[in-house]
């Protein structure tokens, strides 16, 4: 679903992707790790077509980016630490207004779904700027999948979120995933990341310096496995 | 998963749907309209004061101060209208979106421009009142709808690239005067010519220059908009 080629992204001088090689299959659940600056970001960004790679090979739901990025995009949710909602809108506006820049066929019925699916129905009528950081994540995710993407992209989801709004988001992720749905995640929270992901991939110094399914990690916990995998 | 399969919506269907969103975000806040309302009012009761003239001089120096209080509050406008889409990621929300970029931009140009004409809906009346000069003909309202497309066309151009940066206050106006200077320069003459009850015919070069400078603006802009916003 998910193919990479020696990635390069270059900021000026900057070298931030080194070469980087990934691929995810169709269904995977893949928790991308890594410390502050290792590039998380910088490649999910990509990913999402929002920024060109400098060199290398990028395809995403069977289109080369940076040539195919509008029929990526049609394929692709990105959910951020930032909601990308507009606060001076109400919940269902919010999702109105991103399905008619998907073109989602009965937008009405897919919303009240989609509001449902986050638990957020009842709160449909209000200004996103009443909710609580918790409840614009959820939304935000809602906005995500609004389109059914075949693919999610989530960029320090937890990103402010306390115990209680965390463990709700937890619910809405596995759902979102349990729809077959590819996810790639990027997430300093190493515990939800092992509750979650199906594979680990760590990213250091712009590479993947290491990679295990979950199976694979039965001798040994993730917090084990990414100091060790830092230290090498 | 739901299997129904989504088309992308034309350019001008998301453009308008980029468009209903700002006007139904700025009819719950008044956020941008009020501060370029503010703002113009202010500029108009200022020079009110200031230019203490007889009628005719009014009459001549009625252009100049319009087209400053548009083009500054416009600024203020193109400013705040893409800080809110940059402050909470929603810019790269609508990036995310599969439709042509341009869409993006067209539905970000009609909206500042509506917004400033809203503004200038207001002005008017009180700067007839205030100056006793009568503004509202045809030609000169015509004329005043052309400047403002011109200056709303570059500025959401300028806008996108400047709003990526911390200095974007500053940055856009620096950006922006330069550029819109034949618009204003334009603007400024066909306005004052007709004011001063010259012949359409009088005015006509300046008129030319204001739709040439309508046409190709949008035309660049259309091509360049998807460079600006992409990192």
């Amino acid at each position: 679903m998910i193919t990479v080629k020696k990635l390069v992204k270059r900021f000026g001088l900057k070298v931030v992707l080194r070469g980087l090689d990934f691929s995810v299959q169709q269904g995977e659940f893949v928790a991308l790790l890594g410390p502050n600056g290792a590039g998380k970001t910088t490649f999910l960004r990509i990913l999402a077509s929002l920024s060109r790679p400098t060199m290398g090979q990028v395809q995403v739901a069977g289109h080369q980016l940076p040539h195919e990025a509008a029929q990526v995009r049609a394929k692709l949710g990105v959910v951020s630490h930032m909601p990308l909602l507009y606060p001076d809108l109400t919940a269902e506006e919010n999702l109105r207004f991103y399905a008619s820049m998907y073109g989602v066929a009965d937008s009405r019925s897919r919303i009240t779904e989609v509001l449902q699916m986050v638990g957020l129905e009842n709160r449909r009528k209000d200004l996103v700027r009443t909710f609580s950081r918790g409840m614009q994540q959820r939304l935000a995710i809602g906005r995500a999948v609004i389109h059914n993407p075949e693919v999610m992209l989530f960029d320090e989801p937890y990103t402010g979120l306390d115990q209680d709004a965390s463990e709700m988001l937890d619910e809405v992720l596995r759902s979102v995933a349990a729809e077959g749905r590819t996810v790639v995640m990027t997430s300093h929270d190493l515990a939800r990341a092992e509750d979650l992901a199906t594979r680990f991939d760590i990213l250091s110094r712009g590479v993947v310096a290491a990679s295990a399914k979950r199976e694979e990690l039965r001798d040994t916990n993730l917090l084990a496995y990414y100091k060790q995998a830092l230290a090498d | 998963m739901n299997t129904k399969r989504n088309a992308s919506p034309s350019l001008w269907k998301a453009a308008f749907a980029v468009v209903r969103k700002d006007l139904a975000a700025e009819l719950r806040s008044f956020e941008l309209v009020s501060a370029m309302l503010v703002f113009s009012l202010l500029v108009i009761v200022i020079f009110n004061f200031a230019l203490e003239l007889d009628v005719k001089v009014r009459q001549s120096v009625t252009a100049g101060v319009l087209w400053t209080t548009f083009a500054f509050a416009g600024t203020l406008g193109l400013n705040r209208s893409m800080a809110t889409e940059k402050d909470r990621g929603c810019l790269d929300g609508l990036l995310l979106a599969p439709v042509d970029r341009s869409a993006i931009y067209f539905g970000k140009a009609l909206s500042n421009l509506i917004f400033m004409l809203i503004v200038e809906a207001f002005v008017l009346p009180i700067y007839s009142m205030l100056y006793n000069v009568n503004l509202f003909r045809l030609d000169l309202l015509g004329v005043i709808l052309l400047g403002s497309i011109g200056y709303t066309a570059v500025g959401t151009l300028l806008s996108a690239m400047s709003v990526q940066t911390r200095t974007r206050e500053v940055l856009l106006p620096i950006l922006l005067f330069p550029v819109a200077i034949p618009v204003l320069l334009a603007a400024v003459k066909v306005s004052g010519g007709l004011l001063a009850g010259a012949a359409f015919s009088e005015v006509l070069t300046p008129f030319n220059i204001l739709l040439v400078y309508d046409v190709v603006f949008i035309a660049v802009a259309f091509m360049a908009f998807d460079y600006v916003v992409e990192e």
